[in-house]
């Protein structure tokens, strides 16, 4: 859909390139190109202007000093200072002395409350706590129902009763001190921020209830009203705590960032999914990364690691490091693939991943055709396609229906990458250029676990090799090398 | 013939999927080693259990009556769903949600209704008249202005860019000729002359699918149209096709009753295509007009509920009706992300119109510019708020002098 921030600045860079020192003609340009990724994420405007003037600082400080590729090096300034606005201090949640907690929950129409209300109950479960879920959404047809029949899954009692919101939440109160309960959520009605009557009614909920926490439910493909939003309800309700909805959906989410600067409360909670314990405690660096559209790098691995077998998938990617993975890996660790769902989705979720490259329709009937040419090989040949000669070739065509010429590329192409991945294990520390002229004796164990922090680590992104890091593939020569 | 990009790209991507599993698992085990075990994700277990359709399609898979799905009548002739009119507000001038007729004085419009927060645009073209003169300030208000009503970063260059070369050329000489040939431009974005909704008495039964996103506020719309048209006196059946949802068909049945509908719905997680089927088969045997077919929200990059949408609507044009509508729900506060949404609905489903919710707040809804400028689909019908008659028919004229007032 839109272009990371990685590549834009990918071909900004390459005519930069050789320039020496950036002009601020040269600086502005960058900054343009980070303030339309920003916007096409839906970052407020008036945050986008603050962000901008902060990176532009840092970024005109950096470019004299360092050699780096200036592209990654300002998407890791850019991703470091996202993180810093969105992380901070997150909300730790405390128990009133006095049971119950009360937990109000508050937002515009269909941005997820009731659903958020009942994931919440669930999580607070999961905590050992006993929450009692009160449905004061006495508007919405049926929400109440919604409410009951989420409650049911999760086994927690529901109260409501119909009339009038504020006493329904009262009494829900009431009900959890009589049951002993020790949390209560409040579940309200979805309401416009500019409803007058409606903003006293949630207002007249909260001084009732007297919430410890109140938490606003912002939808995750809210576009730039969900500032003055959130700092409507915020000046009403004093909210502690926002919940992220919708954030398994594929929208860039910079409602989040905005919503985090606006009124300065953390984000809280983010629902990853319609499951009921689809539902997580935030993490800022995942959402730096995802703003920046720099893919969604964990997002990939928890995929995963839950279709990978993990003792055969680390024994595969050692093997692979070291040169000795073989068609017959490859085709076991194919199959797991698949079960992630379709190649191209994967690929879109890899970050610096060349645009080319993402765009292309990747068939799964593609890998099909692949892996019939790998079944239609015998098991020596599998191992040592070195050995595969002219009437190997032919069988091996005619076998998976394919011409001579497909399976020459796959061979080729397998050994370019069986070389590369070597390369890669041979590279003792990835920041620095060598690698290429000595590989010397190295923990190979140690290397990829380098590689794990690299991309996979608790920082997000920052380090990762930037635009450009993963090359064309099928290019004479293979890919380029991994790290610069 | 194989395709040799298929071989180029496959090998590289998979070979580098298999690196980075097999290390990340490393790096978690060592991690978890020196930490314990809790930098274990939370969530492993919980990213993909979003999907709401095994691979396996359900049990009653396949189009055809089905006895699970309930079939309540609706109409004069049944007690329990008898009319209720629940708003003391008259129908009158429902006619403009089809028509576009005659303006009744209790029918919202978008100027009265977005009214109510349009200081947004006006005050900043106040200030941008108040500078008397174009310089680079206006430029970056009027750009912001437009950024924040949704517009787009693209969009607004493509809108502004032009104006700043007639500013240069002589011909946008003062802020009022620049607000003047904005207001012009945003309307000749939204050029699109027909967005009727068509019902044809000749195909009876029509059907209506309505698709979208979750939240955006789907029921509530049929509920909407349901009302409206049987004010027309035409027969309405509403059929849930939300079987997902807690209570989704509880609350289509609430419009149901409140409107006089006949009602369709099946078991809870079961086939929205059969449900939807029935519905249609339903009318076509009683005679009724117009079948509106609820579906569950869900996000377009969900490719499985996606697949499960198309199925949706392959099954709707194989049953006794004509599928003459597929209404694209577009809540007015989403961002950029609407033009996805929009792009995917209308892969899967031949989306026909978009109906724009909740412009009654203070969102403005600018992602519909992009959405009819880039992909063709014209906004139909707009939501003004959560009453029975809060839907009017879309006004691009209105709509883009009610951002500017």
């Amino acid at each position: 859909m839109f272009d990371s921030l990685g590549d834009r600045l990918q071909g900004i860079v390459k005519r930069l390139k050789g320039k020496g020192r950036l002009t601020e003609a040269d600086v502005d340009e960058v900054m343009g190109e980070i303030r339309t990724a920003l916007l096409e994420a839906d970052v407020n405007i008036g945050v986008v202007r603050d962000v901008v003037a902060r990176i532009r600082e840092q970024a005109i400080g950096a470019t004299v000093s360092d050699a780096l590729d200036p592209s990654q090096q300002i998407v890791k300034i850019v991703n470091a200072e996202l993180v810093a606005m969105l992380g901070g201090e997150t909300l730790k949640i405390t128990y009133a002395s006095q049971p119950p907690t009360v937990v109000l929950m508050a937002g515009l129409q269909g941005s997820g409350k009731t659903t958020s209300a009942a994931k919440l109950a669930r999580w607070f479960k999961s905590q050992g706590r006993q929450p009692l879920l009160v449905g004061a959404d006495l508007q919405r047809p049926a929400a109440v129902e919604q409410l009951r029949t989420l409650g049911n899954q999760i086994s927690v009692p529901v109260f409501s009763e119909p009339g009038d919101p504020v006493a329904t939440a009262r009494r829900g109160l009431d009900e959890a001190k009589r049951l002993g309960k020790d949390v209560v959520i409040v579940d309200t009605a979805g309401r416009l921020a500019i409803d007058e009557e409606m903003m006293r009614q949630v207002a007249d909920i909260s001084s009732t209830v007297k919430p410890n926490y109140t938490f606003l439910v912002v939808d995750a493909m809210t576009g730039q009203d969900a500032v003055s939003v959130a700092d409507a309800f915020h000046q009403r309700l004093s909210i502690d705590g926002v919940i992220l909805s919708k954030l398994d959906g594929d929208a860039r989410g910079g409602a989040a960032l905005s919503v985090k600067t606006v009124i300065g409360r953390p984000i809280a909670f983010a629902a990853t999914g319609e499951k009921i314990d689809a539902f997580e405690q935030f993490h800022p660096d995942r959402m730096a990364g995802r703003i920046l559209g720099m893919g969604d790098m964990l997002t990939l691995i928890e995929q995963a690691e839950k279709v990978f077998e993990q003792d055969k998938a680390e024994e595969a990617a050692q093997r692979m490091l070291e040169g000795q993975f073989t068609l017959e890996d490859f085709l076991e660790q194919l199959q797991q693939l698949k079960k992630m769902g379709p190649l191209s989705g994967i690929m879109g979720m890899l970050p610096g991943m060349p645009k080319e490259m993402k765009d292309a329709q990747i068939g799964d009937d593609q890998v099909k055709v692949t892996e019939a040419i790998i079944r239609s090989m015998t098991l020596e040949e599998r191992r040592d396609p070195g050995i595969i000669n002219g009437s190997r070739r032919t069988r091996i065509a005619k076998g998976s229906g394919t011409e001579v010429a497909d399976i020459n590329r796959l061979v080729k192409q397998f050994t370019e990458m069986q070389k590369m991945m070597k390369r890669m294990g041979g590279l003792a520390k990835p920041q620095g250029k060598g690698g290429k002229g000595k590989p010397g004796k190295i923990n190979k164990r140690q290397a990829m676990q380098q590689l794990g922090d690299m991309m996979g680590g608790q920082g997000g992104f920052p380090g990762f090799p930037g635009p450009g890091g993963l090359g064309a593939p099928g290019a004479p020569g293979g890919m380029p090398p991994f790290f610069k | 013939m194989l395709a040799s990009s298929a071989i180029n790209i496959g090998i590289p991507a998979a070979v580098l999927l298999v690196v980075i599993a097999g290390a990340i698992f490393a790096q978690r085990r060592s991690r978890s080693a020196k930490n314990g075990p809790a930098v274990a994700p939370a969530s492993v277990d919980e990213t993909l259990a979003s999907s709401k359709v095994s691979p396996t399609e359900p049990s009653h898979a396949g189009p055809g009556p089905d006895n699970a799905n309930r079939v309540l009548d609706g109409g004069a002739d049944s007690e329990t769903f008898a009319p209720v009119r629940v708003s003391d507000e008259e129908p009158a001038g429902e006619d403009t949600l089809v028509a576009g007729a005659d303006e009744e004085p209790e029918v919202p419009s978008v100027r009265g209704k977005a009214g109510r927060t349009r200081s947004l645009f006006a005050s900043a073209f106040q200030s941008i008249r108040g500078r008397g003169a174009l310089d680079a300030t206006a430029w970056e208000e009027l750009e912001e202005t437009l950024l924040r009503a949704d517009i787009g970063i693209g969009l607004t260059t493509r809108l502004l860019d032009p104006m700043r070369a007639a500013a240069k050329a002589g011909t946008i000489r003062t802020p009022d000729d620049a607000i003047n040939a904005l207001r012009d431009a945003m309307t000749a974005q939204l050029a699109t002359t027909d967005r009727s909704l068509h019902l044809d008495a000749e195909q009876k039964p029509n059907v209506w699918l309505f698709v979208g996103v979750n939240g955006v506020g789907k029921t509530t719309t049929i509920g909407k149209i349901g009302t409206a048209q049987t004010a027309l006196g035409t027969t309405v059946l509403m059929a849930a096709g939300d079987t997902f949802r807690a209570a989704a068909a509880e609350q289509l049945l609430v419009w149901a009753q409140r409107c006089g509908a006949s009602y369709v719905r099946g078991a809870e997680g079961g086939d929205p295509a059969s449900v939807i089927f029935d519905g249609i088969q339903s009318a076509s045997a009683k005679g009724i007009d117009l079948v509106l077919g609820d579906t569950a929200g869900r996000l377009q990059n969900k490719s499985n509920l996606m697949e499960e949408l198309k199925k949706v609507r392959r099954v709707a044009a194989k049953a006794e009706g004509t599928v003459n509508e597929v209404l694209l729900v577009i809540d007015a506060t989403t961002g950029q992300n609407g033009l996805s949404q929009a792009r995917e609905f209308a892969a899967a489903t031949d989306v026909t119109g978009v109906v724009l919710t909740k412009l009654d707040g203070s969102a403005k809804g600018g992602i519909v510019f992009a959405i009819e400028t880039e992909l063709g689909i014209p906004v139909k019908l707009v939501g003004l708020g959560e009453g029975a008659h809060d839907l009017v028919a879309f006004d691009p004229a209105e709509y883009v002098s009610a951002l500017f007032e």
